[in-house]
C-alpha cells in the first residue's frame, strides 16, 4: 500500500546564542494507513520534535533545516501557513501528553468539540452538534450529551485524554500523532486509552505515530518502532523483531535496562551505550566505614511494625463537624517489615501508598493507628527526644529530584547537613572526608561537592538524594517512587546503587512505585494498596505468580508483556 | 452561594466596626477643629460655646459612642463647616467622581486591553517595545505634574480645552451627567485622561503578562494543532483565560480610581468628593473626613464582593466558600 506519511533526511535544529543544537538529525520515517508507528528514545533524544516538525509547530528557536515531509504525496513543507491550517486537525491530528492542559480550562468541552468541528469540516449548527455527540461516544464517553455541558476540570484524566482524542478526530484526520498520550495516566486507564487508539487506527484507517519513552506502550500497541538516540533514528523495523532481536547497540542495552516483570534477576543490565553513563561507585567496607559505626548495634529483627493506621484529610472545611467532608487517605493499613528486607507498596496514583510513607517518616499527623520503628512507638510525639533518635535512623528519598534539592545550597550542603544536624562528625576534617566518601559511593565523585544542583540531570540529583539520605547513618530507607520520573537507562543505574547499598549497610527499606516490574526487580514482599487499604501482602514470587485478591490480578494483567515477546539471548 | 454572600456580609461589618474605631481615635489626635472655626480672636466664652455645640469637649469614649450609636442609624454626624449631614454631602459629591472614575475605566480598558494584547503577541516587535516603554513612562510620571502640563499644553497654550471645573450636565434617562453635553465632554476629557494613565498602563503590562502566559500553555499548541485560525484561537482561547486576573485587578482598581481620584480632582478643580475630602483635611472637618473613609471602605468590601462572584462566574473552576 502507498505511503501516508514518508519523511525523508530531516533535519531540525535550534538556533539559540550559544550556536545552533542539532535536535533531529538525518532523520527517515514512513506510515502506511491503518498502521502504528512507534517512535522511542529516552528524553532529549529529538522524538517529540519529530512529531512537531510534521504538522509544522516547532516552537521558535527552532526550525527545519533540511529533508522532506511527504504527507500524501504532498510535501508539507512547501505549504504557507494558511495552507498549513488545512493540513492540521482536518488532515493530522494530535494528542499531547497530559490531558489537564490541553484543554482550555474555562470553556466546556461541547464549546472547545463545536469550535474545532466549525472549523475543520465547516458543519454548523444541528450538525455539527450531532456529530460532536457521535465523537465523544465513538471515544467512549458516556452521556455526551450531558458531557457536552461540562468543563475539563470535571473529568477524570483517562476520560479528559478520551476528549482530547475526540477532538484530535474531530476534522476526520488520516494521521494521528500522539505525543506521550498515556505517559499522565495510571496504568489501567493507560490500557484503555491504548486499547481506543489501537481500535480507532483500525476501524478508521488512520496512520498514528505514537511517540513515547515507555516500551511497553509501545510492545503493547505499535506495528513498526523507529529508535531513535542523541537525534537520529538509530533502527526501525517490525515490533517483533526489534524487541526480540534488534541489531542496534543501542536498542539492546536500553532494552535490557526495562525491568522485567516476569522473572527477578540479581541486577539490572545499565545501559553503557550512554558515554558518560557508566558511573562506577566505590564499594563501602562497612567494617572500617563510617556509615557501618553504628551497624553493630544490636536491634530488633522487625524494623517497623505498623497496626491500624488512619489517616484522613479535610477536603472542605466547616464550622459543624457533620457538614466536614474528609477523603480518607489511608484506612486501617497494617503489615511490618523485617530488618534488612525491602518491602514494596504498590498501587495506582491516589491509592494513599505516599501518605504512608509521610506517616511513617512522621511528615503527617497520624489520625489513629501506631506506628513503630525498632520498638519504639512514634505516632504523633514528635518532640519526644527518644522518637528523634529513632527518626534519624529513617531518611526518604523523594520522587522528583527537581524539587526535593534546595536549589540554593551547594552539594556539600545538602550532604553534609544531617551530619552537622545530628553532629555525627569529630572535626570538619572528617566532615569532608565523609561527604567525599558519600559521594563516591553514589558514583558522583568529588568534584560535585562543590557544584549546585541545578548543574545536574535528573539521575545525578536523585544520586544526591541518595548521598543525602546516606548521610544520616540511617538503617531505614523509605523510597518514594525513586525513578519514576527518570528514564529507564538512568532508573537501572539507580535501582543497582540502592540494591548495592542495601547490601552493603544491610539496611531495611520500604519501596514505594506504581510500576510493578521494578516492585518485582527490588522487593522481597509486596503490598498491594487501593483506595487507602491494603488488598494483598504476599512474598514477591507468589504476588507475581499466584496472585489471590481480584484487584492484584487486575494490575498484573495490564503489566506491559514486552519480555514474553523478547528472545532469550538478552 | 447565598451563604456565602451573608458570610461576607458579616465580615463586612466586623471590619466597618474596627475602621470605624481606628479611624475615630487617630483622628482626634490630630489638631483642634475649634482653632479652625472660630476667629482666634474670640472671647474664651465663645470657644467654650462652639465647643460644647460641636460635642467636642467630652471625652473620646463618649464622642465615639455616639458616633456609634448615630452611625447604626445611617447618621455619621454633621459636618463642623457647612452644618449639613456629612454622608449626604459625600452623596451630593459622588456622582462628579463617579462620572470621571467611570471614564476613566472605560479609557484603560479600550486603551490598555488592545495594546497589551498586541504587545504580548508579538513580543519582540518594534511596536510592542514602544508600547512596553510607554506603559512605563505612564507608570512612573506623577499625576499632578502630567495634569498640569495638560492644563498648559491643551488649555493654555493651545486653548482647546478649558481649564478646570465640571462642564454642564444633562438629565438623561434619570442619570445627571456632563457626558450628554459637548461641555461637559470638554471639561471631561483632560481630567479623565489623566486619571486613566496610571491604568491604561497597569493594564498593558498585566495584559501584556497574562497573554504570554497563557499563549505558552499546552491547550493553545494543542489548538492550533486541530487546524483552528489564529483569530479564533485568540477569541475563543486566549481572551476568556487572560479575563479572569484582568477582571478581578479591575474591579479593585475602580475602587481605588473613586477613592484616590483625589489628586486629579484637585488639579482641574472637579467638584468630585476627593475635593471635598481634602477641604475637609485641610479645615478639620472631622464627620466628613470619617464619613468619607467609612465610606471608602464600604466601596471597597463590596467591590471585593463583586469581585469573588464575578470571579465564580467566568472560571468554572472556582467554587465559593460555602457552596455545594
Amino acid at each position: 500500500m502507498a505511503e501516508l506519511l514518508e519523511i525523508k533526511g530531516l533535519d531540525v535544529s535550534f538556533f539559540t546564542r550559544l550556536g545552533s543544537i542539532c535536535a533531529v538529525r538525518n532523520a527517515s520515517i514512513t506510515v502506511k494507513p491503518g498502521e502504528v508507528l512507534g517512535i522511542v528514545g529516552e528524553s532529549g533524544a529529538g522524538k517529540s520534535t519529530i512529531g512537531n516538525a510534521i504538522i509544522n509547530l516547532i516552537e521558535p528557536p527552532g526550525k527545519i533545516t533540511n529533508g522532506e515531509i511527504l504527507f500524501q504525496d504532498k510535501n508539507l513543507r512547501t505549504l504557507n501557513e494558511n495552507e498549513m491550517l488545512n493540513i492540521r486537525g482536518q488532515k493530522i491530528g494530535m494528542i499531547f501528553q497530559d490531558p489537564q492542559t490541553s484543554l482550555n480550562p474555562v470553556r466546556t468541552i461541547g464549546a472547545q468539540l463545536l469550535e474545532t468541528i466549525n472549523s475543520t469540516k465547516e458543519l454548523f449548527g444541528k450538525l455539527a452538534y450531532q456529530n460532536a455527540i457521535d465523537l465523544l461516544k465513538s471515544v467512549g464517553i458516556e452521556q455526551p450529551e450531558a458531557r457536552m455541558k461540562a468543563y475539563p476540570h470535571q473529568f477524570s484524566g483517562g476520560m479528559r485524554q478520551r476528549v482530547v482524542i475526540a477532538l484530535a478526530l474531530a476534522g476526520d484526520p488520516d494521521l494521528i500523532i500522539a505525543d506521550e498520550p498515556t505517559t499522565a495516566l495510571d496504568v489501567s486507564t493507560q490500557a484503555q486509552i491504548l486499547d481506543l487508539i489501537k481500535a480507532l487506527c483500525v476501524e478508521r484507517q488512520l496512520g498514528v505515530i505514537i511517540v513515547t519513552h515507555d516500551i511497553g506502550v509501545v510492545s503493547n500497541i505499535a506495528d513498526r518502532v523507529a529508535v531513535m538516540y542523541g537525534g537520529s533514528i538509530v533502527e526501525t523495523g517490525g515490533v517483533k523483531k526489534i524487541l526480540s532481536s534488534p541489531d542496534h547497540h543501542y536498542t539492546k542495552s536500553l532494552l535490557a535496562a526495562v525491568p522485567r516483570g516476569d522473572v527477578k534477576i540479581k541486577r539490572f543490565a545499565a545501559i553503557d551505550y550512554i558515554e558518560g553513563a557508566a558511573q562506577f561507585h566505590k564499594r563501602i567496607a562497612v567494617a572500617e566505614h563510617w556509615l557501618g559505626e553504628r551497624l553493630t548495634d544490636k536491634k530488633s529483627e522487625i524494623a517497623i511494625v505498623i497496626t491500624d493506621l488512619n489517616k484522613r484529610f479535610v477536603l472542605k472545611k466547616a464550622l459543624f463537624k457533620q457538614n466536614r467532608i474528609y477523603n480518607q487517605a489511608v484506612k486501617d493499613v497494617s503489615f511490618s517489615i523485617k530488618t534488612g528486607e525491602t518491602f514494596g507498596l504498590v498501587g495506582e496514583s491516589g491509592s494513599g501508598k505516599s501518605t504512608v510513607a509521610r506517616l511513617v517518616a512522621g511528615l503527617l499527623s497520624i489520625d489513629r493507628g501506631s506506628v513503630k520503628i525498632f520498638d519504639k512507638e512514634i505516632a504523633n510525639k514528635p518532640q519526644d527526644k527518644q522518637v528523634l533518635a529513632v527518626q534519624r535512623e529513617l531518611q526518604m528519598i523523594f520522587q522528583d529530584p527537581f524539587s526535593s534539592l534546595n536549589a540554593k545550597m551547594s552539594v556539600e550542603d545538602i550532604i553534609t547537613e544531617p551530619i552537622r544536624y545530628y553532629k555525627t562528625a569529630k572535626s570538619k576534617d572528617e566532615l569532608n572526608q565523609i561527604a567525599n566518601d558519600l559521594l563516591d559511593h553514589v558514583g558522583l565523585g568529588k568534584k560535585a561537592l562543590y557544584k549546585y544542583p541545578h548543574e545536574f540531570s535528573g539521575g545525578q540529583r536523585q544520586r544526591i538524594s541518595i548521598a543525602r539520605a546516606l548521610a544520616a547513618r540511617p538503617k531505614i530507607l523509605i523510597c518514594d517512587e525513586p525513578t519514576s520520573s527518570l528514564d529507564v537507562s538512568v532508573q537501572a543505574h539507580i535501582l543497582n546503587l540502592l540494591k548495592d547499598l542495601q547490601e552493603e549497610l544491610k539496611l531495611t527499606m520500604l519501596f514505594i512505585s506504581h510500576d510493578l516490574p521494578v516492585i518485582r526487580q527490588m522487593c522481597d514482599r509486596v503490598a498491594v494498596m487501593r483506595y487507602g487499604s491494603i488488598c494483598e501482602i504476599a512474598e514477591t514470587n507468589d504476588l507475581f505468580n499466584t496472585p489471590k485478591n481480584a484487584y492484584s490480578k487486575h494490575l498484573l494483567g495490564l503489566m506491559p508483556k514486552i519480555h514474553t515477546l523478547l528472545s532469550k539471548t538478552i | 452561594m447565598l451563604a456565602f454572600v451573608i458570610k461576607r456580609c458579616i465580615q463586612s461589618v466586623v471590619v466597618l466596626f474596627v475602621m470605624s474605631l481606628i479611624v475615630f481615635s487617630m483622628i482626634n489626635l490630630v489638631g483642634d477643629p475649634v482653632d479652625m472655626l472660630v476667629n482666634p480672636e474670640s472671647l474664651p466664652e465663645e470657644i467654650d460655646r462652639v465647643r460644647r455645640d460641636f460635642g467636642l469637649d467630652q471625652s473620646v469614649q463618649v464622642q465615639y459612642w455616639k458616633f456609634l450609636t448615630g452611625a447604626v442609624s445611617g447618621d455619621l454626624g454633621n459636618s463642623f463647616i457647612f452644618g449639613r449631614p456629612a454622608l449626604a454631602l459625600i452623596a451630593e459629591r459622588f456622582p462628579a467622581t463617579l462620572e470621571l472614575a467611570t471614564c476613566a475605566l472605560i479609557l484603560a480598558v479600550s486603551v490598555g486591553l488592545p495594546l497589551g494584547i498586541y504587545a504580548g503577541l508579538n513580543p519582540d516587535g518594534w511596536g510592542a517595545r514602544i508600547v512596553m516603554g510607554g506603559s512605563v513612562l505612564g507608570i512612573s510620571i506623577p499625576t499632578f505634574w502630567l495634569g498640569l502640563m495638560m492644563i498648559i499644553i491643551f488649555s493654555v497654550l493651545l486653548g482647546w480645552l478649558p481649564v478646570s471645573g465640571r462642564g454642564e450636565t444633562e438629565n438623561f434617562l434619570g442619570i445627571e451627567s456632563s457626558i450628554f453635553t459637548v461641555d461637559g465632554l470638554r471639561h471631561l476629557v483632560l481630567p479623565a485622561i489623566n486619571l486613566a494613565l496610571f491604568k491604561i498602563s497597569m493594564v498593558i503590562r498585566l495584559t501584556r503578562a497574562g497573554v504570554e502566559e497563557v499563549m505558552a500553555l499546552d491547550f493553545i499548541k494543542f489548538a492550533r494543532a486541530r487546524g483552528l485560525s489564529s483569530p479564533r484561537i485568540i477569541r475563543s482561547h486566549l481572551l476568556p483565560n487572560i479575563f479572569i486576573p484582568i477582571v478581578t485587578v479591575l474591579a479593585i482598581e475602580f475602587g481605588t480610581l473613586i477613592a484616590f481620584a483625589t489628586v486629579t480632582e484637585s488639579v482641574f478643580a472637579w467638584p468630585g468628593v476627593g475635593k471635598l475630602v481634602i477641604d475637609a483635611i485641610v479645615n478639620l472637618d472631622r464627620p466628613i473626613v470619617v464619613a468619607y473613609l467609612l465610606f471608602v471602605v464600604t466601596l471597597f468590601l463590596v467591590l471585593n464582593l463583586i469581585v469573588d462572584i464575578i470571579y465564580a462566574a467566568i472560571d468554572p473552576r472556582v467554587r465559593l466558600q460555602g457552596d455545594r
